[in-house]
C-alpha cells in the first residue's frame, strides 16, 4: 500500500529571520524620531540663516515697541521672524510627540516630515536672497523678515481689517448658502418654480457677481449691504444648481418605498430628497466658498472701507509690497482655515458614504 | 392580522414614448385570502410586477377594481408592505434609521422605539444597527428591507422578487426566514418570482402568469404538507407539472438500463 506523503513544512528559517527584523517604517520609534527631527531641523537652519547670515544690503533694522501684557518690548523685524519660525518648530515637534500613540497620525506625521523640512529650506533661501544680499528685484520681493515686519508695524490694523473681512464673508456666504439651498429645493421639487426660476438662474448665474457692483453700490444702503449681495448671489448661483440636481436625480424607487412606508410630502422632501442631494449640496457649497473669496476681496479692492482686499490696495499705491505679502498670507492661512472647517462639517455629514466613494 | 384582497376584470394598458400600447395585464381576476401565502409566477413581461404595484396602490388600472377586505384600494397605505428587489434602502440612514423610518415617518417613534431592536433580532442583524447599508451584504440588506416593511405591522406584503438578486445559498436561508416571520405574523404574503422551487417551497397557491398580454392562465395549489422537502417526490412532480405549463420541461429520454 502506498501512501503519499506530503511534505508541508513551512520556511521557518526565513519567518523566524522577518519576525527579528525590525521594520524600517513609521511603526519604528526611531524613524519617527527621525523625521521629528527632520521636520524642525529645517525652521532650525532658517533660523540659523537669519542669525549668522551676514547682513550685505542695506536694509534698515528698525526697533519696534510692542505693548505686550503691560510689557514694553522691543523687537525688530528679525526678531519677529525667529519668533515665528521658533513657534513652527516647537508647534510640529509637539505635534510629533502627540502622534506618538497613534498609529494613523504616526503614518501622516512621516509623510509630511519632507515637505515641511523643505518648507524650512525655502524659507531660508528666500531670507538670503530677499533680506540679506537682495538677489530679487526690490521692493517687489521683500524677505520673509521684512513680511513678518508689516505685522509689527500695522499689527492691529491688519487685524482690524482681518475681521472686517471675516465679517463680511460670513455675512454674505451664510446668507448665500441659506438662499442657494432653498431655492435649489424649491426649483428641484416643484415644477413650475422650475420653469419660472431656473432659466433666470441659468442666465444670471454666468455672470460674475462683481460685474453688478455698480448697481449694488448705488442701489443698496452702504457699502457692507452692498459687498455682502455681491457674495450672496455669487454663492447662491452655485449652490441652488446643484442643490436643484441632486433632488431632483433621487431615484424614483426611494420615493415609492418612502410612500409605502408612510411618508407624506413634506416627509418626501425632508427625508429623502434632501439627503439624497445632500452630496450635490455640499460640492456646490465647496466651489462657491472658492468663489465668495475672490468675491470679496475684489469688492474690497473697488469699494470697501476695510478688509484685506482694500490693506492689499492701500498698501500697493504706498510701495509696500511687504505689507501685500503679508495681507496674502493672512489670506492663505485664513481661507485655507475655512475650507478645512466646510471639509470636517462634510465629512461628517456624508460620513454615510464612506467607502462609497473614493476619496 | 391579515387581509384578503379582491382583484376583478383589471385591464392595465402602458403607452411607451412611441406612442404604441402594450397590454400589461387584461381582465385578471384573483382572490387572495386573508393569511394565505401566495407566489406569482411566470416569464418576463406577463406583467406580475404590474399586479403587484397595482395591490400595493403605486400604479392604477384603466379598469377594474382592486379592494382590500371590502375597501377599494386608491393609493399607498403602511398596512400593505413592499419589499423590492433591490437597492431600495436609504443609503443615508445606518441599519437601525432605515428600519425604524415607517415608525418615524407615522409619528410612532416615540411609542414603538423599544420595538426596533425586536425586529433587528427577528431578521437576524444584532451587531448591524450602525452599519450603512452599502456595508452589508446584498441577502443582509434585502433582511433588512423586509424588517422595515414588517414594522408597520401591514396586514398583506408584496415582495417584488426580494430574493431574485441573492445567491442561492443565501437566497434559501432567506426563504427558510420569511417562512418564519409569516407563521408568527399570519400577515397575507403575495410573493413575485421567477423561480418555480422558490413558489413551490413557500406558497399555498401559485398563480401561474403568460405574457403578451398579461393574463392569469392557471392557479395551482400546493397542498404539500410543511416543512417541505426540496428534493421530496411530490415536490419535483408539482415543479414538473409547472414547468411543462411553460412549455420548458424536455420529454425524459427513457433510461437504458436499471441500477
Amino acid at each position: 500500500m502506498n501512501t503519499a506523503t506530503v511534505k508541508l513544512s513551512a520556511p521557518v528559517k526565513e519567518s523566524s529571520h522577518e519576525r527579528t527584523k525590525a521594520v524600517w517604517n513609521y511603526k519604528n520609534n526611531a524613524y519617527l524620531l527621525l523625521k521629528i527631527l527632520l521636520t524642525v531641523s529645517g525652521f532650525i537652519v532658517a533660523i540659523a540663516v537669519n542669525i549668522f547670515f551676514p547682513q550685505k544690503a542695506a536694509v534698515e533694522i528698525k526697533d519696534y515697541v510692542l505693548n505686550i501684557f503691560g510689557l514694553n518690548i522691543s523687537l525688530t523685524m528679525n526678531d519677529a521672524y525667529i519668533f515665528l519660525l521658533a513657534a513652527l518648530a516647537v508647534f510640529y515637534l509637539a505635534a510629533g510627540l502627540r502622534s506618538w500613540g497613534d498609529k494613523d497620525s504616526r503614518k501622516k506625521y512621516s509623510k509630511n516630515a519632507a515637505f515641511r523640512f523643505a518648507l524650512g529650506i525655502a524659507l531660508a533661501v528666500w531670507d538670503i536672497g530677499g533680506t540679506k544680499l537682495q538677489l530679487f528685484a526690490q521692493p517687489f520681493f521683500p524677505g520673509p523678515a521684512q513680511v513678518a515686519e508689516a505685522y509689527l508695524a500695522d499689527g492691529e490694523y491688519v487685524l482690524q481689517n482681518t475681521l472686517y473681512s471675516l465679517r463680511l464673508y460670513a455675512a454674505g456666504f451664510s446668507c448665500g448658502v441659506l438662499l442657494g439651498v432653498g431655492t435649489g429645493i424649491l426649483i428641484g421639487w416643484f415644477p413650475k418654480v422650475y420653469y419660472w426660476v431656473f432659466p433666470i438662474l441659468k442666465i444670471t448665474g454666468v455672470v460674475p457677481a462683481v460685474a453688478w457692483m455698480p448697481f449694488a453700490l448705488t442701489l443698496l444702503p452702504n457699502s457692507f449691504t452692498a459687498a455682502v449681495f455681491l457674495i450672496v448671489i455669487c454663492a447662491w448661483f452655485q449652490i441652488a444648481f446643484l442643490t436643484a440636481q441632486g433632488i431632483q436625480s433621487t431615484p424614483k424607487q426611494s420615493y415609492e418605498a418612502a410612500r409605502i412606508l408612510g411618508s407624506n410630502s413634506a416627509d418626501l422632501i425632508f427625508h429623502v430628497a434632501i439627503p439624497h442631494a445632500m452630496p450635490d449640496i455640499f460640492t456646490g457649497i465647496t466651489s462657491a466658498n472658492a468663489m465668495a473669496f475672490t468675491t470679496l476681496v475684489m469688492s474690497e479692492m473697488l469699494g470697501q472701507p476695510g478688509g484685506l482686499g482694500y490693506y492689499i490696495n492701500q498698501s500697493k499705491v504706498w510701495s509696500a509690497y511687504y505689507k501685500v505679502l503679508a495681507a496674502i498670507v493672512i489670506m492663505a492661512v485664513l481661507f485655507s482655515l475655512i475650507n478645512h472647517i466646510i471639509g470636517r462639517i462634510q465629512k461628517h455629514t456624508l460620513r454615510w458614504q464612506e467607502g462609497v466613494v473614493k476619496k | 392580522m391579515s387581509s384578503s384582497i379582491n382583484i376583478s376584470q383589471v385591464d392595465r394598458i402602458y403607452t411607451d414614448t412611441d406612442g404604441k400600447t402594450v397590454q400589461a395585464l387584461k381582465n385578471v381576476d384573483l382572490d387572495i385570502r386573508a393569511g394565505e401565502f401566495i407566489s406569482l409566477i411566470g416569464p418576463s413581461g406577463c406583467g406580475k410586477t404590474t399586479l403587484l404595484r397595482l395591490i400595493a396602490g403605486l400604479d392604477k388600472p384603466q379598469s377594474g377594481t382592486l379592494s382590500i377586505d371590502g375597501r377599494r384600494i386608491t393609493g399607498v397605505d403602511p398596512e400593505r408592505g413592499y419589499v423590492f428587489q433591490q437597492g431600495s434602502l436609504f443609503p443615508w440612514l445606518d441599519i437601525e434609521h432605515n428600519i425604524a423610518y415607517g415608525l418615524r415617518a407615522r409619528g410612532q417613534l416615540k411609542q414603538k422605539k423599544a420595538g426596533i431592536s425586536e425586529y433587528i433580532s427577528m431578521v437576524g442583524l444584532d451587531g448591524f444597527e450602525k452599519s450603512y447599508p452599502h456595508q452589508i451584504s446584498g441577502g443582509m440588506a434585502q433582511r433588512v428591507a423586509i424588517a422595515r416593511a414588517l414594522i408597520n405591522e401591514p396586514k398583506a406584503l408584496l415582495l417584488d422578487e426580494p430574493m431574485g438578486a441573492l445567491d442561492s445559498f443565501t437566497r434559501a436561508d432567506l426563504q427558510d426566514k420569511l417562512l418564519e416571520l409569516w407563521k408568527g405574523k399570519g400577515t397575507t404574503m403575495i410573493l413575485v418570482t421567477h423561480d418555480i422551487d422558490e413558489a413551490i417551497y413557500l406558497s399555498d397557491r401559485i398563480v401561474i402568469m403568460t405574457p403578451r398580454p398579461g393574463k392569469i392562465s392557471r392557479v395551482i395549489e400546493v397542498d404539500l404538507p410543511r416543512p417541505r422537502h426540496r428534493g421530496g417526490v411530490e415536490f419535483l412532480a408539482m415543479r414538473k407539472e409547472i414547468l411543462e405549463l411553460f412549455e420548458l420541461a424536455q420529454a425524459q429520454p427513457q433510461p437504458e438500463y436499471n441500477i
